[in-house]
């Protein structure tokens, strides 16, 4: 067993939950030692060190870690290396950008998106927008790999603390700097954490009707709020919303998916939900081949007696 | 400046795949071809930059086999100014793609490597971001919109929490997400065009990269499958299920 080294994702404020699945994957290989990186981040050092199987936590506390910017990390995992085998992160936005670049610096072969670990060298990763799984062997002496949240149980919390080591290293980057971001407020739980799903799609022909009628619905159920591409597109909701292959990848417990036919793109970011749901007016929609329920009717009429239907519940 | 924009052939993305039966990997006998829809978007954005004067050439690359020269006429019709294959038979694997771009680069003095953001094929989401790592170079993946100047590309990109602007210090990669614009579609004559743009065919030796993979497929096969359900009659008995029976809300 080899020394893991598992990059925390955190947004200034608290550690990201894929985190914590990617820690429990990290267990499955060795050692883990949390590695956090940012600005003024020593409370989210304290965080990592009592998540359960962490053994060590080290932190680079610098402001050119401050957003979270791809070269700058990549550099400090490149630096990092030397004494570990294996060097992971959630598949994630930011995950998926640091690992392949600090693969590459490394001479490694990454192994992205991996949802089975089979032994100390060999992956299961999907492929094909996950219509196929590859079982992949690796040769390289030190691994890099995101791995797929969905596929491994968060690490829960720990009652004693790991210890906390400064990594004290300066790195330049002159390379590119953080302008701006557009990150809407959170109303609702986050796609990646919700036990509960409500998406949507083309059928529900604009954005007036997506927020008139799935947000309620999502509110009484305490349920984050999803989105085919195309209704992200036709901007019924926002980009970071889309369910999918180049979208998020879910599995909570209910995935309701409302006026979306169910192409294999969507399918693969939710066909691992525990219990999926569709409303469909098609009744051959290919949605309706993976759904645990399936209605066939017009959405606007059944989202409103839905939504009563949930009142008579509370 | 020059764009080289990185061009994959991959299955369709309508089509429906199927393991082979000794598990050794995906079906492709018959099967349609396409260019990687990311690459398209990335295609497009070049000759955008073309079309604006921001670009001076748009140079298409696949690596592979003879019949990936199809994606690259594919890209010449849509506006590239011209093709090179780096042709092998072998499976390239993310890094070995990297290191040939990378050469591929310092021979062709480009200044912007605009591709996408992962192929529809193997989902790697890698090549890019091992390119920018190995070359240097900043990178802006993700990417929904793109501005260029003499030395910055300021890039928007998707991620997950919405969206971020980043500024890079030309050179740099930029990988495409879906949103970057809409591909067009080749005229006619376009077409015709395409087919009188040079392609040259050069192989992975003469770029001076020698790569041994460094990942063995053991198998491949076909994740579980979920069983069709039920229909419901009307939305008490869909609520009544989900609350009893499956007891999720
Ligand atoms: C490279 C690539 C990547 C992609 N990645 C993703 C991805 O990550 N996520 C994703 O979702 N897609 C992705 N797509 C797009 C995907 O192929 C589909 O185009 C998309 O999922 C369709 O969205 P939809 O189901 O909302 O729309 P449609 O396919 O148009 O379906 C709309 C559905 O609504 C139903 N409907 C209409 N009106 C009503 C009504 N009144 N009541 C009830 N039902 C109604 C219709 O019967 C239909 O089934 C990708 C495509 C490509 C090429």
């Amino acid at each position: 067993m080899g020394q893991v080294l598992v990059f925390i994702e955190h947004d200034g404020t608290e550690i990201k939950n894929q985190t914590r699945n990617a820690i429990t994957a990290g267990n499955k290989l060795g050692d883990v030692v949390a590695v956090v990186a940012g600005y003024n981040v020593g409370h989210i050092a304290k965080a990592a060190s009592v998540i359960s199987g962490v053994r060590k936590v080290v932190v680079a506390d610098n402001e050119v870690f401050s957003f979270a910017l791809a070269e700058p990390l990549a550099d400090l995992l490149v630096l990092l290396a030397p004494i570990y085998s294996y060097i992971i992160a959630a598949s994630t936005v930011i995950g998926k950008s640091i690992i392949p670049r600090a693969a590459g610096l490394l001479d490694v072969q990454p192994i992205s998106d991996v949802i089975g670990i089979i032994d100390a060298n060999t992956f299961v990763r999907p492929i094909y927008a996950g219509n196929a799984n590859a079982t992949v062997r690796s040769s390289d002496a030190r691994k890099l790999m995101t791995v797929r949240a969905t596929s491994f149980d968060p690490a829960p919390p720990n009652d004693s603390a790991a210890p906390i080591e400064v990594f004290d290293i300066a790195i330049a980057n002159t390379k590119s700097k953080f302008v701006s971001a557009e990150v809407p407020k959170k109303e609702r739980p986050e796609l990646t954490a919700a036990r509960v799903i409500i998406s949507g799609g083309r059928g529900l022909q604009n954005g007036e009707n997506f927020r008139k009628l799935i947000y309620p619905i999502a509110d009484k159920l305490c349920a984050a709020v999803g989105a085919s591409r195309a209704a992200v597109d036709a901007g019924f909701a926002p980009n970071d919303y889309q369910v999918g292959q180049t979208g998020k990848i879910v599995a909570p417990d209910l995935y309701v998916a409302i006026g979306i036919s169910g192409a294999i793109q969507h399918l693969a970011g939710m066909k691992d939900s525990k219990i999926i749901v569709a409303i469909n007016k098609d009744e051959d929609a290919p949605i309706f081949e993976i759904a645990d329920y399936g209605m066939v009717g017009d959405l606007f009429s059944i989202l409103p007696e839905l939504d009563r239907e949930l009142d008579h519940l509370a | 400046m020059k764009i080289l924009v990185p061009v994959k052939r991959v299955v369709d993305y309508n089509v429906k795949v199927h393991v082979k039966s000794d598990g050794s990997g995906i079906d492709t006998a018959g099967v349609k071809m396409s260019m990687n829809p990311f690459d398209e978007i990335a295609v497009e954005e070049a000759v955008r930059l073309k079309e604006q004067g921001v670009a001076t050439e748009v140079i298409v690359v696949s690596l592979g086999i003879t019949a990936c020269q199809d994606v690259i006429r594919a890209a010449l019709a849509m506006g590239a100014d011209r093709g090179i294959l780096i042709a092998t038979t072998e499976t390239l694997e993310p890094l070995a793609v990297a290191k040939l771009l990378k050469a591929l680069v310092a021979r062709e003095i480009v200044r912007l490597v605009m591709m996408g953001k992962q192929a529809i094929d193997d989902d790697m989401n890698a090549t890019g971001q091992m390119l920018a790592g190995i070359l240097g170079w900043p990178q802006g993946t993700f990417a929904s919109k793109v501005a260029i100047t003499a030395d910055t590309a300021t890039v928007t990109r998707e991620v997950d929490g919405g969206l971020e602007t980043v500024a890079l210090a030309l050179p740099a990669v930029i990988t495409t997400d879906l949103r970057l614009n809409e591909p067009r579609y080749a005229s006619l004559p376009n077409v015709m065009r395409a087919r009188k743009k040079p392609i040259e065919v050069i192989s992975p030796h003469e770029l001076g990269v020698e790569h041994s993979p460094r990942l063995t497929v053991i198998n491949v096969t076909e994740p579980a499958r979920r069983a069709a359900g039920i229909k419901v009659k009307s939305v008490q008995e869909l609520v009544e299920r989900l609350r009893n029976e499956a007891k999720v809300i």
